[in-house]
Protein backbone atom coordinates (compact mmCIF):
# COMPACT_ATOMS: atom_id res chain seq x y z
CA UNK A 1 0.00 0.00 0.00
CA UNK A 2 1.49 3.14 -1.03
CA UNK A 3 1.24 5.67 1.61
CA UNK A 4 0.72 8.87 0.01
CA UNK A 5 -0.47 9.06 -3.50
CA UNK A 6 -1.59 11.85 -5.68
CA UNK A 7 -3.64 11.23 -8.92
CA UNK A 8 -4.35 13.70 -11.48
CA UNK A 9 -4.17 16.59 -8.38
CA UNK A 10 -5.20 20.02 -10.08
CA UNK A 11 -6.55 23.17 -8.53
CA UNK A 12 -7.72 25.84 -10.62
CA UNK A 13 -8.12 29.44 -8.98
CA UNK A 14 -10.52 31.01 -11.79
CA UNK A 15 -8.26 31.35 -14.71
CA UNK A 16 -5.10 30.31 -13.32
CA UNK A 17 -3.64 26.79 -12.68
CA UNK A 18 -2.09 26.79 -9.04
CA UNK A 19 -1.38 23.00 -9.28
CA UNK A 20 -2.10 20.85 -12.41
CA UNK A 21 -2.12 17.60 -13.09
CA UNK A 22 0.38 16.43 -10.65
CA UNK A 23 0.77 12.37 -10.11
CA UNK A 24 3.08 11.47 -7.26
CA UNK A 25 3.92 9.23 -4.42
CA UNK A 26 5.22 9.84 -0.78
CA UNK A 27 7.17 7.41 0.53
CA UNK A 28 7.03 6.45 4.06
CA UNK A 29 10.10 6.70 6.27
CA UNK A 30 11.78 8.92 3.86
CA UNK A 31 12.59 12.81 3.42
CA UNK A 32 10.89 14.23 0.11
CA UNK A 33 11.25 17.64 -1.24
CA UNK A 34 9.36 19.56 -3.21
CA UNK A 35 11.07 22.47 -5.35
CA UNK A 36 10.32 24.69 -7.55
CA UNK A 37 10.41 28.87 -8.57
CA UNK A 38 8.27 30.98 -6.69
CA UNK A 39 4.71 30.86 -7.35
CA UNK A 40 5.18 27.45 -8.76
CA UNK A 41 2.01 26.14 -6.26
CA UNK A 42 4.15 24.48 -3.83
CA UNK A 43 2.00 25.99 -1.02
CA UNK A 44 -1.14 25.58 -2.84
CA UNK A 45 0.20 21.66 -3.00
CA UNK A 46 0.55 21.79 0.83
CA UNK A 47 -2.91 23.21 1.45
CA UNK A 48 -4.66 20.12 -0.69
CA UNK A 49 -2.90 18.31 0.94
CA UNK A 50 -3.98 19.12 4.29
CA UNK A 51 -7.53 19.92 3.64
CA UNK A 52 -7.58 23.27 3.54
CA UNK A 53 -8.62 23.98 -0.44
CA UNK A 54 -10.44 20.86 -2.14
CA UNK A 55 -8.54 19.93 -5.70
CA UNK A 56 -10.56 21.09 -8.44
CA UNK A 57 -10.01 17.48 -9.93
CA UNK A 58 -7.45 14.78 -8.94
CA UNK A 59 -7.34 12.47 -5.78
CA UNK A 60 -5.40 12.02 -2.47
CA UNK A 61 -5.04 8.52 -0.59
CA UNK A 62 -3.29 8.54 2.76
CA UNK A 63 -2.63 5.10 3.64
CA UNK A 64 -5.10 3.51 1.47
CA UNK A 65 -8.03 6.18 2.36
CA UNK A 66 -9.26 8.79 -0.10
CA UNK A 67 -8.53 12.37 1.73
CA UNK A 68 -9.62 14.05 -1.04
CA UNK A 69 -12.48 16.09 0.54
CA UNK A 70 -11.51 15.88 4.24
CA UNK A 71 -12.09 18.81 6.23
CA UNK A 72 -8.19 19.66 7.72
CA UNK A 73 -9.43 18.93 11.59
CA UNK A 74 -9.89 15.12 10.59
CA UNK A 75 -6.80 14.90 8.35
CA UNK A 76 -4.35 15.89 11.12
CA UNK A 77 -6.07 13.43 13.09
CA UNK A 78 -5.31 10.86 10.75
CA UNK A 79 -1.80 11.54 11.03
CA UNK A 80 -0.66 14.50 9.02
CA UNK A 81 0.45 17.33 10.22
CA UNK A 82 1.52 20.23 8.95
CA UNK A 83 3.84 23.50 9.72
CA UNK A 84 3.51 27.50 7.94
CA UNK A 85 5.97 29.47 5.74
CA UNK A 86 4.51 32.40 8.77
CA UNK A 87 4.90 30.60 12.26
CA UNK A 88 1.52 31.42 13.71
CA UNK A 89 2.83 31.22 17.36
CA UNK A 90 1.26 33.36 20.70
CA UNK A 91 3.43 35.44 21.44
CA UNK A 92 2.72 36.35 25.05
CA UNK A 93 2.48 32.89 25.99
CA UNK A 94 5.31 30.84 27.01
CA UNK A 95 6.88 28.05 24.74
CA UNK A 96 5.09 25.25 26.72
CA UNK A 97 1.87 26.80 26.43
CA UNK A 98 2.50 27.03 22.74
CA UNK A 99 2.76 23.45 22.32
CA UNK A 100 0.46 22.15 24.78
CA UNK A 101 -2.95 22.56 22.41
CA UNK A 102 -0.92 20.56 19.81
CA UNK A 103 -1.65 17.30 21.64
CA UNK A 104 -5.44 18.24 22.03
CA UNK A 105 -6.35 16.08 19.28
CA UNK A 106 -5.86 13.47 21.31
CA UNK A 107 -7.64 14.38 23.97
CA UNK A 108 -11.18 13.68 24.43
CA UNK A 109 -12.43 16.76 27.46
CA UNK A 110 -15.01 18.46 26.94
CA UNK A 111 -16.46 21.95 28.05
CA UNK A 112 -18.59 19.84 31.65
CA UNK A 113 -15.08 18.53 31.90
CA UNK A 114 -13.65 21.91 31.91
CA UNK A 115 -15.90 23.10 34.50
CA UNK A 116 -16.21 19.93 36.52
CA UNK A 117 -12.27 19.50 36.29
CA UNK A 118 -12.83 15.84 36.02
CA UNK A 119 -10.56 12.89 36.14
CA UNK A 120 -10.44 12.51 32.94
CA UNK A 121 -9.55 16.40 32.39
CA UNK A 122 -6.61 16.11 35.09
CA UNK A 123 -5.49 13.05 33.55
CA UNK A 124 -5.43 14.24 29.91
CA UNK A 125 -3.78 17.86 30.72
CA UNK A 126 -0.97 15.72 32.33
CA UNK A 127 -0.54 13.88 29.26
CA UNK A 128 -0.34 17.00 27.39
CA UNK A 129 2.09 18.69 29.28
CA UNK A 130 4.21 15.01 29.13
CA UNK A 131 4.24 15.61 25.24
CA UNK A 132 5.01 19.26 25.41
CA UNK A 133 7.84 18.50 27.56
CA UNK A 134 8.84 15.29 25.22
CA UNK A 135 8.50 17.18 21.37
CA UNK A 136 10.03 20.18 23.14
CA UNK A 137 13.04 18.03 24.48
CA UNK A 138 12.52 16.38 21.11
CA UNK A 139 13.62 19.59 18.93
CA UNK A 140 16.16 20.48 21.62
CA UNK A 141 14.37 23.58 22.95
CA UNK A 142 13.49 21.96 26.29
CA UNK A 143 15.04 25.08 28.67
CA UNK A 144 13.25 27.44 26.64
CA UNK A 145 9.99 25.56 27.68
CA UNK A 146 9.09 28.82 30.31
CA UNK A 147 10.01 31.95 28.30
CA UNK A 148 7.66 33.74 26.03
CA UNK A 149 7.85 33.08 22.15
CA UNK A 150 8.28 36.93 21.85
CA UNK A 151 12.08 36.53 23.55
CA UNK A 152 13.33 33.53 21.72
CA UNK A 153 14.84 33.62 18.37
CA UNK A 154 13.71 33.08 15.06
CA UNK A 155 15.49 29.92 14.78
CA UNK A 156 13.75 28.64 17.96
CA UNK A 157 10.37 29.82 16.97
CA UNK A 158 10.33 27.37 13.85
CA UNK A 159 11.66 24.80 15.98
CA UNK A 160 8.38 25.53 18.45
CA UNK A 161 6.44 25.75 14.96
CA UNK A 162 7.85 21.94 14.42
CA UNK A 163 7.09 20.59 17.93
CA UNK A 164 3.87 21.91 18.03
CA UNK A 165 3.17 19.86 14.69
CA UNK A 166 4.97 16.69 16.02
CA UNK A 167 2.60 17.08 19.55
CA UNK A 168 -0.24 16.11 17.36
CA UNK A 169 1.60 12.55 17.05
CA UNK A 170 1.51 12.31 13.31
CA UNK A 171 2.86 10.14 11.07
CA UNK A 172 4.20 12.41 8.51
CA UNK A 173 4.84 16.39 9.10
CA UNK A 174 4.60 18.71 6.11
CA UNK A 175 7.24 21.34 6.39
CA UNK A 176 6.56 24.67 4.82
CA UNK A 177 9.86 26.15 4.05
CA UNK A 178 11.52 25.54 7.36
CA UNK A 179 14.78 27.48 6.78
CA UNK A 180 13.42 30.49 5.60
CA UNK A 181 14.78 33.36 6.95
CA UNK A 182 17.45 31.60 8.95
CA UNK A 183 21.42 31.74 8.64
CA UNK A 184 23.60 28.82 7.06
CA UNK A 185 24.62 27.31 10.85
CA UNK A 186 20.75 27.31 11.88
CA UNK A 187 20.15 25.81 8.47
CA UNK A 188 22.41 22.98 9.21
CA UNK A 189 20.85 22.60 12.55
CA UNK A 190 17.61 22.09 10.89
CA UNK A 191 18.40 19.75 8.51
CA UNK A 192 19.69 18.08 11.69
CA UNK A 193 16.45 18.02 13.01
CA UNK A 194 14.87 16.59 9.97
CA UNK A 195 16.83 13.86 9.50
CA UNK A 196 16.38 12.93 13.45
CA UNK A 197 12.74 13.32 12.65
CA UNK A 198 12.74 11.02 10.07
CA UNK A 199 14.93 8.57 12.04
CA UNK A 200 12.21 8.48 14.91
CA UNK A 201 9.80 6.77 12.45
CA UNK A 202 8.02 10.16 10.67
CA UNK A 203 7.67 10.64 7.24
CA UNK A 204 8.96 14.36 6.60
CA UNK A 205 7.77 15.87 3.27
CA UNK A 206 9.28 19.69 2.96
CA UNK A 207 9.38 22.77 0.61
CA UNK A 208 12.84 24.02 0.54
CA UNK A 209 14.53 26.79 -1.00
CA UNK A 210 18.02 26.58 0.19
CA UNK A 211 19.12 23.51 -2.87
CA UNK A 212 22.59 23.03 -0.90
CA UNK A 213 20.65 21.68 2.37
CA UNK A 214 18.14 20.07 -0.17
CA UNK A 215 20.51 18.17 -2.15
CA UNK A 216 22.15 16.39 0.66
CA UNK A 217 18.84 15.92 2.73
CA UNK A 218 16.39 14.53 0.51
CA UNK A 219 16.06 11.08 -0.56
CA UNK A 220 13.15 11.92 -3.36
CA UNK A 221 12.53 15.98 -5.00
CA UNK A 222 9.60 16.58 -7.11
CA UNK A 223 10.03 20.16 -9.18
CA UNK A 224 7.23 21.97 -9.96
CA UNK A 225 6.89 24.46 -12.11
CA UNK A 226 4.02 26.73 -12.93
CA UNK A 227 2.08 24.06 -11.04
CA UNK A 228 3.19 21.18 -13.33
CA UNK A 229 5.54 18.46 -12.17
CA UNK A 230 8.27 18.89 -14.40
CA UNK A 231 11.14 16.53 -13.03
CA UNK A 232 10.92 13.64 -9.96
CA UNK A 233 14.23 11.69 -8.77
CA UNK A 234 17.24 11.44 -6.46
CA UNK A 235 19.05 14.55 -5.95
CA UNK A 236 21.65 13.02 -8.25
CA UNK A 237 18.96 12.69 -10.40
CA UNK A 238 17.42 16.24 -10.41
CA UNK A 239 20.69 18.20 -10.15
CA UNK A 240 21.20 16.48 -14.08
CA UNK A 241 18.17 17.21 -15.60
CA UNK A 242 17.80 19.49 -18.46
CA UNK A 243 14.37 20.69 -18.01
CA UNK A 244 15.00 21.67 -13.93
CA UNK A 245 17.96 23.13 -14.45
CA UNK A 246 16.15 25.23 -17.29
CA UNK A 247 13.24 26.04 -15.07
CA UNK A 248 15.19 27.35 -12.28
CA UNK A 249 18.14 28.85 -14.18
CA UNK A 250 16.25 29.92 -16.99
CA UNK A 251 18.64 28.80 -19.11
CA UNK A 252 22.15 26.47 -20.14
CA UNK A 253 24.50 26.21 -16.96
CA UNK A 254 26.08 24.03 -15.21
CA UNK A 255 24.09 21.84 -12.80
CA UNK A 256 27.14 21.85 -10.58
CA UNK A 257 25.38 25.44 -9.24
CA UNK A 258 22.71 23.73 -7.81
CA UNK B 1 6.72 41.94 51.41
CA UNK B 2 6.38 39.88 47.63
CA UNK B 3 5.19 36.94 49.46
CA UNK B 4 2.24 38.97 51.64
CA UNK B 5 1.37 40.30 48.10
CA UNK B 6 0.54 37.60 45.72
CA UNK B 7 -2.02 36.70 43.79
CA UNK B 8 -4.36 34.17 45.89
CA UNK B 9 -3.95 36.82 48.74
CA UNK B 10 -4.85 39.64 46.75
CA UNK B 11 -7.78 37.46 45.43
CA UNK B 12 -8.97 36.93 48.88
CA UNK B 13 -8.58 40.26 49.75
CA UNK B 14 -11.08 41.56 47.23
CA UNK B 15 -13.59 38.84 48.21
CA UNK B 16 -13.73 39.37 51.64
CA UNK B 17 -14.01 43.56 50.53
CA UNK B 18 -16.88 42.20 48.63
CA UNK B 19 -18.17 40.19 51.26
CA UNK B 20 -18.11 42.95 53.64
CA UNK B 21 -19.18 46.04 51.44
CA UNK B 22 -23.04 46.39 52.20
CA UNK B 23 -21.83 46.29 55.92
CA UNK B 24 -20.41 49.65 55.19
CA UNK B 25 -22.96 51.15 52.85
CA UNK B 26 -25.84 49.53 55.19
CA UNK B 27 -28.03 52.94 54.96
CA UNK B 28 -27.08 53.57 51.80
CA UNK B 29 -29.59 51.97 49.68
CA UNK B 30 -28.52 53.75 46.49
CA UNK B 31 -24.74 52.52 46.48
CA UNK B 32 -26.06 49.39 47.25
CA UNK B 33 -28.06 49.41 44.14
CA UNK B 34 -25.95 50.37 41.94
CA UNK B 35 -22.95 48.60 42.99
CA UNK B 36 -25.76 45.19 42.44
CA UNK B 37 -25.99 46.40 39.12
CA UNK B 38 -22.43 46.81 38.23
CA UNK B 39 -22.12 43.52 39.55
CA UNK B 40 -25.08 42.30 37.11
CA UNK B 41 -22.72 43.83 34.54
CA UNK B 42 -19.71 41.91 35.41
CA UNK B 43 -21.05 38.36 34.83
CA UNK B 44 -22.68 39.67 31.25
CA UNK B 45 -19.25 40.93 30.20
CA UNK B 46 -18.07 37.66 31.43
CA UNK B 47 -19.64 35.85 29.03
CA UNK B 48 -18.32 38.82 26.27
CA UNK B 49 -14.92 37.64 27.44
CA UNK B 50 -14.99 33.91 26.83
CA UNK B 51 -16.43 34.56 23.29
CA UNK B 52 -14.32 37.70 22.28
CA UNK B 53 -11.27 37.54 24.54
CA UNK B 54 -10.10 34.10 24.92
CA UNK B 55 -12.08 32.73 21.69
CA UNK B 56 -11.83 35.66 19.43
CA UNK B 57 -14.95 36.32 18.00
CA UNK B 58 -16.25 39.47 18.69
CA UNK B 59 -19.95 39.32 18.72
CA UNK B 60 -21.77 42.43 19.09
CA UNK B 61 -25.17 40.58 19.65
CA UNK B 62 -24.62 40.60 23.54
CA UNK B 63 -26.86 43.16 24.93
CA UNK B 64 -29.40 41.34 22.28
CA UNK B 65 -29.44 37.79 24.48
CA UNK B 66 -28.99 40.32 27.77
CA UNK B 67 -32.39 41.48 26.59
CA UNK B 68 -33.74 38.12 25.59
CA UNK B 69 -32.32 36.78 29.44
CA UNK B 70 -34.32 39.63 30.59
CA UNK B 71 -37.88 39.98 28.64
CA UNK B 72 -37.63 35.94 28.95
CA UNK B 73 -38.17 36.37 33.27
CA UNK B 74 -39.97 39.52 32.65
CA UNK B 75 -42.58 37.87 30.38
CA UNK B 76 -42.97 34.43 32.50
CA UNK B 77 -42.82 35.76 35.47
CA UNK B 78 -45.32 38.52 35.20
CA UNK B 79 -47.77 37.34 32.10
CA UNK B 80 -47.25 33.29 32.87
CA UNK B 81 -47.13 33.71 36.90
CA UNK B 82 -44.14 31.46 36.63
CA UNK B 83 -42.01 31.64 39.84
CA UNK B 84 -38.69 33.61 39.88
CA UNK B 85 -36.54 30.24 40.02
CA UNK B 86 -37.67 28.31 37.57
CA UNK B 87 -38.32 31.66 34.96
CA UNK B 88 -34.38 32.46 35.36
CA UNK B 89 -33.63 28.46 34.92
CA UNK B 90 -35.87 29.23 31.92
CA UNK B 91 -34.40 32.12 30.75
CA UNK B 92 -30.55 31.12 30.67
CA UNK B 93 -32.12 27.85 28.57
CA UNK B 94 -33.97 30.10 26.20
CA UNK B 95 -31.15 32.73 25.70
CA UNK B 96 -28.70 29.48 24.79
CA UNK B 97 -31.19 28.26 22.81
CA UNK B 98 -31.67 31.16 20.43
CA UNK B 99 -27.61 31.06 20.71
CA UNK B 100 -27.21 28.00 18.92
CA UNK B 101 -29.77 29.03 16.62
CA UNK B 102 -27.72 32.15 15.73
CA UNK B 103 -24.20 31.05 15.82
CA UNK B 104 -24.63 28.40 13.60
CA UNK B 105 -25.70 31.01 11.44
CA UNK B 106 -23.54 33.53 11.98
CA UNK B 107 -20.29 31.56 12.81
CA UNK B 108 -20.42 31.30 9.08
CA UNK B 109 -18.56 34.24 8.95
CA UNK B 110 -15.31 35.92 10.09
CA UNK B 111 -13.45 38.57 11.39
CA UNK B 112 -15.14 41.89 10.71
CA UNK B 113 -17.98 40.24 8.72
CA UNK B 114 -19.07 38.48 12.04
CA UNK B 115 -19.07 41.39 14.36
CA UNK B 116 -21.03 42.90 11.63
CA UNK B 117 -23.57 40.13 11.26
CA UNK B 118 -24.19 39.61 15.43
CA UNK B 119 -24.43 43.94 15.14
CA UNK B 120 -26.99 43.04 12.94
CA UNK B 121 -28.51 40.08 14.61
CA UNK B 122 -28.68 42.30 17.77
CA UNK B 123 -30.53 45.20 15.86
CA UNK B 124 -32.90 42.42 14.91
CA UNK B 125 -33.70 41.42 18.63
CA UNK B 126 -33.82 45.09 19.92
CA UNK B 127 -36.69 45.41 16.94
CA UNK B 128 -38.27 42.68 17.66
CA UNK B 129 -38.77 43.59 21.51
CA UNK B 130 -39.69 46.84 20.41
CA UNK B 131 -42.94 45.85 18.29
CA UNK B 132 -44.08 42.60 19.78
CA UNK B 133 -46.58 44.63 21.60
CA UNK B 134 -48.50 42.03 22.84
CA UNK B 135 -45.61 39.93 24.19
CA UNK B 136 -43.09 42.54 25.08
CA UNK B 137 -44.86 45.62 26.16
CA UNK B 138 -43.08 47.44 23.01
CA UNK B 139 -41.67 50.84 24.36
CA UNK B 140 -44.17 50.99 26.95
CA UNK B 141 -41.76 47.69 28.56
CA UNK B 142 -42.28 45.26 31.43
CA UNK B 143 -43.29 46.48 34.65
CA UNK B 144 -43.71 44.95 37.67
CA UNK B 145 -41.60 42.19 37.36
CA UNK B 146 -41.05 40.81 40.91
CA UNK B 147 -38.51 40.13 43.34
CA UNK B 148 -36.83 36.47 43.45
CA UNK B 149 -38.98 34.50 45.66
CA UNK B 150 -37.84 33.74 49.19
CA UNK B 151 -35.79 30.45 49.33
CA UNK B 152 -37.00 29.49 52.55
CA UNK B 153 -36.25 31.84 55.47
CA UNK B 154 -33.88 33.70 53.09
CA UNK B 155 -35.76 36.02 51.21
CA UNK B 156 -35.11 38.87 49.05
CA UNK B 157 -37.01 42.25 49.68
CA UNK B 158 -33.65 44.38 50.71
CA UNK B 159 -31.29 45.56 48.90
CA UNK B 160 -28.60 44.11 50.81
CA UNK B 161 -30.28 39.99 50.15
CA UNK B 162 -30.29 40.82 46.14
CA UNK B 163 -26.63 42.25 46.89
CA UNK B 164 -25.26 38.96 48.00
CA UNK B 165 -27.06 36.93 45.70
CA UNK B 166 -25.71 38.88 42.70
CA UNK B 167 -22.67 38.27 44.08
CA UNK B 168 -22.61 34.61 44.32
CA UNK B 169 -23.63 34.31 41.00
CA UNK B 170 -20.73 36.58 40.08
CA UNK B 171 -19.10 34.20 42.09
CA UNK B 172 -19.98 31.51 39.99
CA UNK B 173 -19.58 33.35 36.44
CA UNK B 174 -15.94 33.68 37.55
CA UNK B 175 -15.57 30.14 38.82
CA UNK B 176 -16.97 28.82 35.65
CA UNK B 177 -14.84 31.05 33.46
CA UNK B 178 -11.32 30.53 35.37
CA UNK B 179 -12.52 27.01 34.85
CA UNK B 180 -12.34 26.94 31.52
CA UNK B 181 -10.12 29.08 30.45
CA UNK B 182 -7.30 27.01 32.56
CA UNK B 183 -8.52 23.98 30.55
CA UNK B 184 -7.54 21.98 27.54
CA UNK B 185 -11.02 23.46 26.41
CA UNK B 186 -9.28 26.98 27.16
CA UNK B 187 -6.08 26.62 25.29
CA UNK B 188 -8.58 25.22 22.20
CA UNK B 189 -10.73 28.29 22.47
CA UNK B 190 -7.06 30.15 22.90
CA UNK B 191 -5.86 28.36 19.62
CA UNK B 192 -8.20 29.68 17.66
CA UNK B 193 -7.89 33.11 18.35
CA UNK B 194 -4.72 33.16 17.72
CA UNK B 195 -5.03 30.96 14.03
CA UNK B 196 -7.77 29.49 12.64
CA UNK B 197 -6.12 27.76 10.17
CA UNK B 198 -3.16 26.83 12.36
CA UNK B 199 -5.92 25.28 14.75
CA UNK B 200 -7.60 23.00 12.05
CA UNK B 201 -3.92 21.83 11.43
CA UNK B 202 -3.84 20.55 14.72
CA UNK B 203 -6.69 18.59 14.53
CA UNK B 204 -9.57 21.12 16.66
CA UNK B 205 -13.04 21.73 15.36
CA UNK B 206 -13.14 25.19 15.01
CA UNK B 207 -16.63 25.13 13.38
CA UNK B 208 -18.33 22.62 16.77
CA UNK B 209 -15.35 25.08 19.60
CA UNK B 210 -16.63 28.27 18.12
CA UNK B 211 -20.24 27.41 18.26
CA UNK B 212 -20.08 25.86 22.54
CA UNK B 213 -17.98 29.08 23.36
CA UNK B 214 -20.47 30.99 21.84
CA UNK B 215 -23.48 29.39 23.37
CA UNK B 216 -21.36 29.86 26.96
CA UNK B 217 -20.99 32.76 26.32
CA UNK B 218 -24.79 34.07 25.50
CA UNK B 219 -25.32 32.04 28.67
CA UNK B 220 -24.07 34.38 30.84
CA UNK B 221 -25.79 36.93 29.22
CA UNK B 222 -29.00 35.48 29.94
CA UNK B 223 -28.30 34.99 33.39
CA UNK B 224 -27.27 38.49 33.90
CA UNK B 225 -30.66 39.67 31.85
CA UNK B 226 -32.67 37.30 34.44
CA UNK B 227 -31.25 39.15 37.29
CA UNK B 228 -31.23 42.64 35.52
CA UNK B 229 -35.13 41.97 35.11
CA UNK B 230 -35.62 40.98 38.83
CA UNK B 231 -33.20 43.87 40.20
CA UNK B 232 -34.91 47.08 38.73
CA UNK B 233 -38.05 45.71 38.06
CA UNK B 234 -38.93 47.30 34.72
CA UNK B 235 -37.30 46.88 31.71
CA UNK B 236 -37.52 48.38 28.13
CA UNK B 237 -36.13 48.00 24.60
CA UNK B 238 -33.18 49.59 24.36
CA UNK B 239 -31.30 47.12 27.08
CA UNK B 240 -31.03 45.78 23.83
CA UNK B 241 -29.88 48.62 22.10
CA UNK B 242 -26.64 49.01 20.49
CA UNK B 243 -25.49 51.63 22.90
CA UNK B 244 -25.33 48.38 25.92
CA UNK B 245 -23.44 46.13 23.61
CA UNK B 246 -21.32 49.22 22.72
CA UNK B 247 -21.14 50.39 26.92
CA UNK B 248 -20.25 46.32 27.45
CA UNK B 249 -17.37 46.53 25.19
CA UNK B 250 -15.81 49.64 26.18
CA UNK B 251 -16.10 48.44 29.76
CA UNK B 252 -14.03 44.74 28.62
CA UNK B 253 -11.58 46.53 26.80
CA UNK B 254 -10.66 49.49 28.96
CA UNK B 255 -10.34 46.83 32.00
CA UNK B 256 -8.79 44.38 29.82
CA UNK B 257 -10.17 41.64 27.38
CA UNK B 258 -9.01 38.22 27.39
CA UNK B 259 -7.56 38.61 30.66
CA UNK B 260 -9.42 37.74 34.00
CA UNK B 261 -9.77 40.60 35.92
CA UNK B 262 -10.82 42.93 33.43
CA UNK B 263 -14.15 42.67 33.41
CA UNK B 264 -14.42 44.01 36.50
CA UNK B 265 -12.21 46.86 36.87
CA UNK B 266 -14.09 48.10 33.81
CA UNK B 267 -16.98 47.83 34.66
CA UNK B 268 -16.36 49.43 38.59
CA UNK B 269 -13.97 51.99 37.21
CA UNK B 270 -16.77 53.21 34.73
CA UNK B 271 -20.02 52.66 36.93
CA UNK B 272 -18.15 54.63 39.60
CA UNK B 273 -17.02 56.98 37.31
CA UNK B 274 -20.09 58.05 35.95
CA UNK B 275 -21.40 58.19 38.99
CA UNK B 276 -19.11 60.86 40.28
CA UNK B 277 -19.64 62.59 36.54
CA UNK B 278 -23.00 62.75 36.37
CA UNK B 279 -23.82 66.47 36.43
CA UNK B 280 -22.04 65.63 33.25
CA UNK B 281 -23.75 62.87 31.75
CA UNK B 282 -24.18 64.27 28.33
CA UNK B 283 -20.66 64.76 27.51
CA UNK B 284 -19.28 62.15 29.68
CA UNK B 285 -18.10 60.60 25.93
CA UNK B 286 -15.87 63.66 25.65
CA UNK B 287 -14.09 61.96 28.74
CA UNK B 288 -14.14 58.37 27.94
CA UNK B 289 -13.64 58.50 23.75
CA UNK B 290 -10.02 59.68 24.25
CA UNK B 291 -9.49 57.10 27.17
CA UNK B 292 -10.36 54.47 24.79
CA UNK B 293 -8.70 55.53 21.92
CA UNK B 294 -5.68 55.87 24.05
CA UNK B 295 -6.03 52.76 25.60
CA UNK B 296 -6.44 50.71 22.23
CA UNK B 297 -3.54 52.39 21.11
CA UNK B 298 -1.28 51.49 23.85
CA UNK B 299 -2.48 48.67 26.11
CA UNK B 300 -4.52 46.42 23.40
CA UNK B 301 -4.76 44.53 27.04
CA UNK B 302 -6.42 47.21 28.99
CA UNK B 303 -6.09 48.31 32.22
CA UNK B 304 -5.06 44.86 33.30
CA UNK B 305 -2.93 44.04 30.54
CA UNK B 306 -0.92 46.88 31.47
CA UNK B 307 -0.17 45.94 34.78
CA UNK B 308 1.10 42.63 34.28
CA UNK B 309 3.36 44.01 31.74
CA UNK B 310 4.61 46.57 34.46
CA UNK B 311 4.83 44.14 36.80
CA UNK B 312 6.79 41.83 34.46
CA UNK B 313 9.17 44.70 33.39
CA UNK B 314 10.29 44.76 37.54
CA UNK B 315 10.48 41.42 37.53
CA UNK B 316 12.88 41.10 35.24
CA UNK B 317 14.83 44.19 36.41
CA UNK B 318 14.77 42.98 39.56
CA UNK B 319 16.26 39.87 38.61
CA UNK B 320 18.94 41.51 35.89
CA UNK B 321 19.92 43.20 38.92
CA UNK B 322 20.37 40.28 41.68
CA UNK B 323 22.20 38.08 38.81
CA UNK B 324 23.55 40.58 36.90
CA UNK B 325 25.83 37.85 35.11
CA UNK B 326 22.76 36.36 33.34
CA UNK B 327 22.45 37.30 29.68
CA UNK B 328 19.04 39.23 28.52
CA UNK B 329 17.37 36.27 26.61
CA UNK B 330 17.51 34.40 30.16
CA UNK B 331 16.84 36.92 32.63
CA UNK B 332 13.36 37.50 30.45
CA UNK B 333 11.88 34.19 31.32
CA UNK B 334 10.04 35.10 34.29
CA UNK B 335 7.67 37.60 32.31
CA UNK B 336 4.41 37.48 32.97
CA UNK B 337 2.65 34.74 31.93
CA UNK B 338 -0.60 34.52 29.83
CA UNK B 339 -3.45 35.25 32.71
Amino acid sequence: MTFIKLEGLTKKFGGLTAVDEVDFEIEKGKITAIIGPNGAGKSTFFNLISGFHRPTSGSITFEGKDITKTPPHIVARLGIARTFQTTHLFDTSSVIDNIIVGYRLRTKSKLFDAILRTKREKREEKEAFERAIEVLDFVGLANLADSPVSTISQESKKRVAIALALATGPKVIFLDEPAAGINPGETEGLAELMKKIVDSGITVCTIEHKMQMIMGLADNIMVLNHGAKIAQGTPEEIQNNPTVIEAYLGGESSAEVI
Amino acid sequence: MSKVLNKRNGIIAVLILSLLFPLAFSDNKYVLYIMTLAFIYIIAIYGMNILAGYTGQLSLAHAGFFAIGAYSVGVLTTKAGLNFWLALLLAVLITMGIGFALGIIALRTKEHFFAIYTLIAGYLIYLLIYKWEGLTGGVRGLIGIPIPNAIGPIKFESPIAMYYLVLLFLLLSIFVTVRIVYSLTGRTYNAIRNSEELAQTLGINTKINKLVSFVISVSFAGLAGGLYASLVRFIGPEIAGTTMVFTFLMYLIVGGIGTLAGPIIGTLLFIWLEQYLQSFQEHKMLIFGPILTLIVIFYPRGIVGAIQSLMGYFRTRKKESSKSYKTNSESTDMKSREV
